[in-house]
């Protein structure tokens, strides 16, 4: 047989994606593929478009290559233009006069944007946004601007404002109608992202309909509108929405709708034999489809015709979710509640900046679409609920309300979804596809894309995909594993087991007997380096551990937002002296540094830069500080109340206890941060039971509890042991702490590890105080070897010229980090934010 | 622009920025290149040498060198110590978001010297 020729108009996404289906088809060598572009480039990313003004680069956004097509026996002519159809003679015409013969047409022409009629929109500095030419006007004109509008607040113009913002202007949006988004979202939506967009500093102005536009007086150009108000500006962004190409079509005889498009039907056909018509320029059921998902069925389906099968487009789920401007927002569906009888639930929280709406059916039973802004967590969800018409449950509104144990309220059982679910509309990946990829050995994300596609366009799926993944695993009885990373198959416990039992002592060592090859990453390698750390308690930045500590344990302090680092020396119990508050003052001042008492009972210097750190520690440990190991997971703090020595309720000594306690465990280091307290009287003024270990004095001793929290999700500690002396309280921390340290998870706080632990508190107990497993003994030598190896790290550190090297911004220059700035604040420098920074910048730079 | 690294060798030229000791076995430094924030890394395993952008583009600052290293698969990347994501060390790319990448450079140890082609 002879092969077909096809002949695709216009190489955007669709058409590419047609012909990449070709060619990765079972009969591609039954085609011989021809495709005219009239860009200067194969086809690119226009979904990415916008990336372009983050830093991608015209290679990132294509999406194939000329030398892909040569290999693949595409033929392809770029800038040149399809400009006449002879259907009869089944013949082309280009614009360069060349003429090309064809057994199929395939019309991929896409639209273009549509710029209102208004006089004065042909001039210079007047673009719209579509192409990389576009893009490339777009940054040339803004050099020469300070001023930009965009005119429509959809979702393009939303993407075309935050082009322009990026780009340093000062941005506005005029939309025609009375919201942002109209298209998308409700009244209650739309009002809430205009908040959040107008406090992103972009001025959206609805409700203004562009009159002229004329010569301005502060700026370029002046917009006048139809209510008599006018805007000065120095560019004009149109993006008031697209129009098909239906042009070539409609000169030569194809039926177009009344309001444009190519029409087609279930099988892409148009009008006239053998041509099709796919993506945006298509009209199919009266509908123009302006995303890219239901254009690449529609080359799917177009592909399936001509090859003899019978796939059909029956319409396409338009739902999105996307994030304007760091805004998100979501819309499924019938969002505007235009289906007769539909019922509505709201859910506004003003505090939060979150707007939900559900849209049900009449009979409550159907999800018939929503609108999220602020929070989109339950998109996936509601989406699939309504592309599959599943039943609601008998409450609907949970699906919008925040569950009141702060766990996400929306959640729904992926067992739920039908196989025929499309959970990736990128590339229409079922439910049954993820599933038979995990039957078929897919165990990982990783593998999950390679195989199926799924989630390799805007990834807006990956979580669904995911939890369908994981929960097909369950389901096939593969324990969904809690190996630490992809380089050891053991959990943190099982890797704390091995490196006691068999004495590693280095992770190279480990990583070579029970890993997976590779190098580590910055899982495995802070997790080894803590268990290293609490078992042989060696100096943290020895050569061999240097590289696995984290990134705040590398340099011996917190690194903050701007790179630099803050500073916490040790307070044990919160108990300091006058003449050591005075040399902490006299190092704030010295350095300016941003000083503030922390919630731990201890002082915070904050700011200092990388090179600063050794001499501000210098002066600190010489004055008889330690480090606080605020930069650890390790025992922070032991906070303490004033106790019996001055209160006139307390029973015990609590700051003698707590100084004690706290200088027996620092610099132990553990899966999670350690936090103590003590008090002196059952009034508890140190917050002793949301303390990992809290000790609260009584008459006859010490009340032990263990495993409270505060942080993200409080838990009261539980009492453990009651009326205890000071050394059998002692013991039993040692015990507790130790085998939490063998036992739990990577970043596990004690709380969680609790209640996780099998048999609770009940067999922490028998361990414990019972002895039952018989290692009481070897938990106390465990921990007394530690603590006899404590040393204060910044001691050593300071000590050592070969460590010291490391400290500073340059390996070749005594220069500093000149991407620093700050602003003052009650009389205390803080580094400035992304505004300030900006208005930091020279006026003459932008002038001239 | 190809962020590929290795480049033609009699265009390039090579600067050298410190001595190979200078460099501790799996971890970073930062040399200032012609006015540029440089990262530098040292794989002791492999005895290879990279270099990548200082600058975090997602934490907005010149925080890249003090990053731990490691592999993701096939990947040789630093994690950013604000944020954690990843990036390759000779492609530059953000393995979270490939509309990100940092430049890569080419890097190499001569003598005992470390050089780069900026
Ligand atoms: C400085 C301080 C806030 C302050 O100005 O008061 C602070 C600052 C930080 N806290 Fe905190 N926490 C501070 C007291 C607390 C407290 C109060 C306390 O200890 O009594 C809590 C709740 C109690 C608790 O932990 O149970 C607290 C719960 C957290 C959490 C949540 C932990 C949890 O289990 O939910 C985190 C996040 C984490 O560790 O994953 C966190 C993490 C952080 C980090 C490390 C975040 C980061 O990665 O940058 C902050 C860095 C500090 C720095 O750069 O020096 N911080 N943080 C406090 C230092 C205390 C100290 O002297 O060491
Ligand atoms: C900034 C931006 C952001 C977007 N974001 C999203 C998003 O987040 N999600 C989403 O789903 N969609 C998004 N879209 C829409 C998406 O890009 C389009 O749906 C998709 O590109 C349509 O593909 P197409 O092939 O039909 O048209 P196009 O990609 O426009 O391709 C048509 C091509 O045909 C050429 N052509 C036209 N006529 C002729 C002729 N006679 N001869 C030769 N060549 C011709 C054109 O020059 C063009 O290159 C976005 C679009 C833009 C501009
Ligand atoms: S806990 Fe007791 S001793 Fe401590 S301050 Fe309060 S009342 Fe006084
Ligand atoms: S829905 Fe876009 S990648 Fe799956």
């Amino acid at each position: 047989m002879s092969k077909q020729r096809v002949i695709v108009v216009g190489n955007g996404m669709v058409g590419h994606k047609f012909i990449d289906s070709v060619i990765n088809s079972d009969n591609a060598e039954n085609y011989e593929i021809l495709t005219f572009s009239e860009e200067p480039r194969l086809a690119y990313d226009r979904v990415k478009l916008s990336s372009y003004f983050s830093g991608s680069t015209v290679d990132d956004l294509m999406l194939t290559s000329e030398e892909h097509y040569q290999s693949a026996g595409v033929i392809y002519t770029l800038n040149d233009k399809v400009v006449d159809i002879d259907h009869d003679n089944k013949t082309v015409k280009l614009a360069s006069g060349k003429v090309e013969r064809y057994d199929k047409l395939v019309l991929a022409t896409g639209s273009y944007p549509f710029v209102p009629p208004i006089p004065g929109k042909d001039q210079p500095h007047c673009l719209v946004y579509r192409t990389i030419e576009d893009l490339e006007d777009i940054t040339a004109s803004a050099q020469e601007s300070k001023v930009g509008v965009v005119v429509g607040g959809g979702l393009l113009g939303l993407e075309a404002a935050n082009a322009l913002k990026n780009l340093g202007l000062e941005t506005h949006v005029v939309e025609f109608a009375p919201r942002l988004m109209a298209v998308q979202l409700d009244e209650g939506g739309g009002n809430l992202l205009r908040r959040k967009v107008e406090a992103l500093d972009v001025n959206v102005h609805t409700e203004k309909n562009t009159k002229n536009i004329t010569a301005g007086e502060k700026h370029r150009y002046r917009m006048e509108f139809a209510d008599g108000s006018y805007l000065e500006t120095d560019m004009i962004l149109f993006s008031a929405g697209i129009r098909p190409q239906d042009e070539l079509a409609r000169n030569c005889g194809i039926d177009v709708g009344e309001r444009g498009g190519i029409v087609i039907d279930n099988y892409c056909r148009t009008s006239v034999e053998d041509i099709y018509a796919i993506g945006e320029c298509a009209l199919w059921d009266s509908k123009i489809f302006g995303l890219v998902a239901p254009g690449y069925q529609m080359a799917k389906v177009a592909l399936s015709h001509i090859d003899g099968g019978k796939e059909e487009f029956t319409g396409a789920d338009m739902s999105t979710k996307l994030k304007l401007l760091g805004v998100d927002v979501a819309s499924v569906g019938d969002a505007h509640a235009r289906t007769p009888g539909a019922q509505t639930y709201t859910y506004e929280d003003g505090v939060n900046e979150v707007y939900k709406r559900l849209i049900v059916s009449e009979d409550r039973k159907k999800l018939l679409g929503a609108v999220l802004v602020g929070d989109v967590e339950a998109y996936g969800t509601l989406q699939q609920m309504c592309v599959n018409s599943m039943d609601l449950p008998e409450a609907p509104e949970q699906l919008i309300l925040p569950a009141s144990d702060g766990s996400a309220g929306a959640a729904m059982g992926v067992d739920a979804l039908p196989d025929t679910a499309q959970l990736c509309s990128c590339l229409d990946v079922t439910k049954g596809d993820i599933v038979d990829a995990v039957q078929g050995g897919c165990c990982t994300m990783g593998d999950i894309k390679e195989k199926t596609e799924a989630s390799t366009g805007c990834g807006g799926c990956a979580a669904l995909v995911k939890s369908v993944m994981d929960n097909e695993l369950k389901n096939l009885g593969v324990e969904v594993n809690n190996h630490l990373c992809e380089h050891f198959n053991y959990s943190r416990a099982e890797l704390a087991d091995i490196v006691r039992v068999k004495k590693i002592e280095s992770f190279d060592e480990l990583l070579d007997s029970h890993g997976n090859g590779g190098l580590g990453c910055e899982i495995c390698k802070p997790t080894v380096g803590s268990i290293l750390a609490s078992f042989w308690n060696d100096y943290v930045l020895e050569d061999k551990h240097m590289g696995l500590q984290d990134t705040n344990d590398i340099y011996l302090g917190n690194m903050q937002k701007d790179g630099t680092y803050s500073i916490v020396p040790r307070v044990a119990g919160g108990e300091i002296t006058p003449d050591k508050l005075i040399v902490l003052g006299e190092v704030a001042k010295e350095y300016d540094l941003y000083t503030k008492i922390t919630g731990g009972q201890r002082i915070d210097l904050f700011g200092a830069q990388l090179h600063e750190l050794p001499e501000i520690w210098k002066k600190l440990v010489d004055a008889g500080f330690e480090t606080g190991h605020a930069y650890g997971k390790s025992v922070r703090t032991v906070k303490s109340c004033v106790g019996s020595t001055w209160c006139r309720y307390g029973v015990q000594d609590s700051v003698g206890m707590a100084i004690a306690v706290e200088n027996r465990y620092k610099g132990l280091r553990s899966p999670h941060k350690l936090k103590f307290a003590v008090s002196g009287c059952t009034r508890e003024c140190a917050e002793a039971q949301s303390k990992d270990i809290g000790v609260i004095a009584t008459e006859n001793g010490w009340n032990l509890y263990v495993c409270g929290n505060g942080g993200m999700r409080p838990r009261h500690a539980d009492l453990f042991a009651t009326d205890l002396d000071d050394e059998t309280l002692v013991k039993y921390i040692d015990r507790v702490l130790m085998f939490y340290i063998r036992t739990a998870d990577r970043l596990q706080r004690t709380s969680v590890w609790l209640e996780n632990l099998e048999g609770g508190l009940d067999y922490l107990r028998e361990v414990v105080i019972d002895d039952k497993l018989n290692i009481a003994q070897e938990l106390e030598d465990e921990m007394t070897s530690n603590i006899g190896k404590y040393q204060c790290e910044w001691k050593t550190t300071i000590e050592n010229p070969e460590k010291l090297k490391r400290f500073r911004h340059f390996v070749n220059s005594d220069e500093t980090d000149s991407n620093l700035a700050y602003v003052v604040e009650r009389e205390q420098r803080r580094p400035a934010n992304e505004q300030e920074r900006e208005n930091q910048i020279p006026a003459v730079e932008v002038t001239a | 622009m190809s962020a590929n690294a290795v480049s033609d060798e009699q265009q390039t030229q090579w600067i050298e920025v410190c001595d190979k000791n200078a460099l501790d076995s799996d971890t970073g430094v930062c040399a200032l290149i012609n006015g540029k924030q440089i990262a530098v890394f040292y794989v002791g395993k492999l005895d290879e040498v990279f270099a990548i952008d200082n600058y975090d583009p997602i934490g907005k600052a010149n925080v890249l060198s003090r990053g731990i290293i490691g592999t993701q698969g096939e990947h040789i990347c630093v994690a950013s110590p604000l944020y954690k994501e990843h990036y390759d060390l000779r492609t530059g790319e953000c393995l979270e978001n490939s509309d990100i990448r940092v430049t890569a450079y080419a890097v190499k140890i001569e003598n005992g010297k470390v050089l780069i082609a900026v």
